[in-house]
């Protein structure tokens, strides 16, 4: 059975969205962005910005289309076969899909956590310092030793881990994995980082750390974070995007999605009684 | 709600279940079974058969090193030396033995219990220490293989008397009662090359052959096999014409062995001019016959890294060379390595495709470069398997066991190598 909400959205061929999509001083801004996979079509007509330092959520449904739009962001959908992004999606002024921009350096700027830890099977050593040597960042054993240091600090893993830098990082926990992919995330010191559904695979005091550095980390990065957690999103971002069957329904600041929905969706989705 | 009725149904059709199981398991221990005793057998029979070619049969006799008998005045000439008679010099020593041979017919028969190949032994002793020159030592001397096979068989007690008349089976008894006779270990079987005499015959050339070839095989199809992996894993595009080559790949490890000797035979020999026989056309023949193989394992090997790790190279701005180079490849050479000792096992116990390029002629010598004519482990065993005399039955075997041994000793390292370089994630 089909909510009224749904059919509804469903009818409405041209949406808006709703809400404070854009801002003043935007770090990457998305206009008219749709997303298609072969011939099925993910995200449809996706207008937003994201603000310098914030702390952005993506939520919705199964499906919805909300990881799908954040790898348009740094281009991991490139990998995907047969996936085509339309519109235009520009970081500081640049648009990220021109033939002129090298993806590898995209990259290098935004970085990418992704929903199951996935450490390389090396130390955790390597592991963190693997991205500043490809990029050439440090040219001293010395300055890679501190990039170290300062990348496992800021992801809160220093203090445990510091003793077994060179044992494997598949080693460790669930837990202290995934701040070890976000220790190598930051170890190239990119702007924006995309953090896709970072906690699901982890139990809740392995989630509340992260979660805390996220809070952390968002005083020097923009962080675009997708989950399943309505509650996760209400704790650490200050914006919050429902996306719907490929479609942005609304975007507001957090407290206002959480408390006083403007769209009738979010508000369907938010009081559960879909999801 | 089971009450006792359906309780009963289900311990009825468990009995049922349980014996099925128990069947299941029993096939799969008698197929186990079946499989070993195959094995077993095949051991069993190699090993009877020719674990005597590991031993021959030498005389001893007191050479005097007389440089008249041999014809010579100078050791260092080596015109003289090649053209001196140096047979003459364990005949003389064998006649000695026996004084009471007078016909030249009965001379010759006892000539017939040496090797002819037994002079140029001395020769090389002669040319290793020359103050022998004019002495007297008591060396073993090889006998001929006709000597060979009636004395082992004699031992064993089951003598087989065929190639050899009355006189000569005594004088063999009177040279044992005397310990003038024994089974020594045969080095010349791992020394020497090919011999139309089965008592002067030995794997050497062959062996050196095969490693000749399987390392041109290596050197050609593992880089391109993998390379070949690589591009068609990691940066091909999906499309019709991949789909294509994949299909291809796959008919191509179908294709019968000998078809590759043929288009080797067509290609290598006839068009380009590569000279025949030698372990280059055999390596690039082989090449071609373990390239599906090694593809197939090997984009099996890159397909099983899994994809977070692509994601997680990707994600901190690897270019997807690096992320190739410094992940995927890592984790997929130690099934890139087994996928290539088995295709080299393949290679090392190819024959027919061989065959086809002029592998198969008889060569003595033993093989020094790529260049060089050089035949291989399983073509001698093909050729040793075709020769009348009696003697190359054991040597047949022998070889063979030699051949197994590599062949076991290779998939035992691609094991080892499998287990030793995979890591976990």
């Amino acid at each position: 059975m089909k909510l009224k909400s749904e059919q509804a959205l469903e009818l409405d061929e041209s949406h808006v969205t709703v809400g404070q999509s854009f801002c003043d001083d935007p770090k990457m801004t998305m206009r008219n962005v749709d997303v298609f996979y072969s011939d099925k079509q993910a995200i449809y007509d996706v207008n937003i910005d994201i603000a310098k330092n914030e702390v952005i959520a993506m939520i919705g449904p199964s499906g919805c289309g909300k990881s799908t739009f954040l790898r348009t962001l740094n281009r991991m959908n490139d990998t995907v076969e047969g996936c085509r992004v339309d519109g235009q999606i520009c970081m500081d002024g640049q648009d990220l899909y021109s033939p002129k921009l090298d993806v590898v350096e995209l990259r290098a700027r935004v970085g990418m956590v992704f929903q199951k830890p996935n450490p390389f099977p090396k130390s955790i050593r390597d592991n963190v310092t693997y991205g500043p040597k490809i990029h050439g960042l440090a040219d001293t054993r010395v300055d890679l030793d501190e990039i170290l240091e300062k990348s496992l600090r800021k992801a809160g893993l220093w203090e445990e881990v510091k003793d077994r830098l060179d044992q494997p990082g598949t080693g460790l926990s669930g837990g202290q994995q995934q701040r070890l992919c976000i220790a190598r995330a930051i170890a190239v010191s990119p702007e924006v980082i995309l953090m896709d559904e970072p906690c699901s695979a982890l139990d809740p005091i392995a989630t509340a750390k992260i979660e805390e550095l996220i809070k952390e980390l968002s005083q020097n990065f923009t962080i675009a974070i997708v989950t399943h957690s309505m509650q996760q999103a209400a704790r650490v971002s200050h914006r919050t995007a429902y996306f719907h069957l490929g479609k942005l329904i609304e975007v507001n600041p957090t407290e206002q999605v959480f408390t006083m929905p403007k769209h009738q969706l979010t508000e369907a989705y938010i009081t559960g009684r879909f999801g | 709600m089971s009450d006792s009725k359906t309780l009963i149904k289900i311990q009825h059709s468990l009995t049922q279940r349980n014996r099925a199981e128990a069947r299941f398991h029993w096939y799969g221990r008698i197929a186990i079974l079946i499989g070993l005793m195959a094995v077993a057998l095949l051991f069993i029979d190699i090993v009877g058969k020719g674990h005597g070619a590991f031993r021959a049969t030498y005389i001893n006799l007191d050479i005097r090193y007389d440089a008249d008998l041999i014809g010579i005045d100078n050791l260092s000439d080596t015109e003289q030396l090649s053209a001196g008679n140096w047979q003459a010099l364990p005949k003389t020593a064998l006649r000695e033995r026996f004084p009471d041979v007078s016909s030249r017919r009965d001379k010759r028969r006892l000539n017939n219990l040496l090797s002819n190949g037994a002079g140029f032994d001395l020769k090389d002793r002669l040319l290793a220490s020359p103050r022998l020159l004019g002495k007297t030592e008591s060396v073993w001397v090889l006998a001929d293989d006709d000597i060979d096979t009636y004395y082992k068989s004699w031992l064993d007690g089951n003598a087989y008397e065929a190639r050899l008349t009355g006189q000569q089976i005594q004088w063999i008894g009177e040279l044992h009662e005397q310990g003038s006779i024994k089974l020594k270990f045969n080095s010349n079987l791992f020394n020497r090359g090919d011999s139309r005499e089965p008592e002067q015959a030995g794997i050497r050339g062959a062996a050196v052959g095969s490693f000749l070839t399987l390392v041109m095989t290596l050197m050609l199809s593992f880089p391109i096999g993998v390379c070949a992996a690589i591009y068609l894993e990691e940066f091909a595009p999906k499309n019709r014409w991949t789909d294509f080559i994949e299909v291809n790949i796959n008919n191509l490890a179908a294709v019968p062995s000998i078809i590759f000797g043929l288009l080797g035979l067509a290609i290598f020999i006839n068009f380009f001019h590569v000279p025949r026989s030698v372990p280059i056309v055999g390596g690039l023949v082989l090449t071609l016959m373990t390239l599906p193989t090694i593809i197939i394992t090997s984009r099996a090997a890159i397909k099983s890294v899994p994809p977070s790790i692509r994601e997680a190279a990707l994600g901190v701005g690897a270019s997807r060379y690096q992320m190739v180079l410094h992940h995927v490849l890592p984790l997929a050479l130690p099934g890139m390595l087994t996928g290539a000792i088995i295709g080299m096992a393949q290679a090392l116990g190819e024959t027919a495709p061989l065959l086809m390029i002029g592998m198969v002629a008889f060569i003595v010598d033993i093989p020094n470069g790529f260049s060089d004519p050089a035949t291989v482990l399983p073509v001698q065993i093909f050729l040793w398997a075709d020769s009348p005399e009696r003697a190359f039955v054991e040597k047949t075997s022998a070889a063979i066991m030699v051949l197994l041994s590599f062949l076991i000793a290779m998939n035992t390292t691609a094991v080892w190598l499998r287990r030793r370089l995979e890591r976990r994630w």
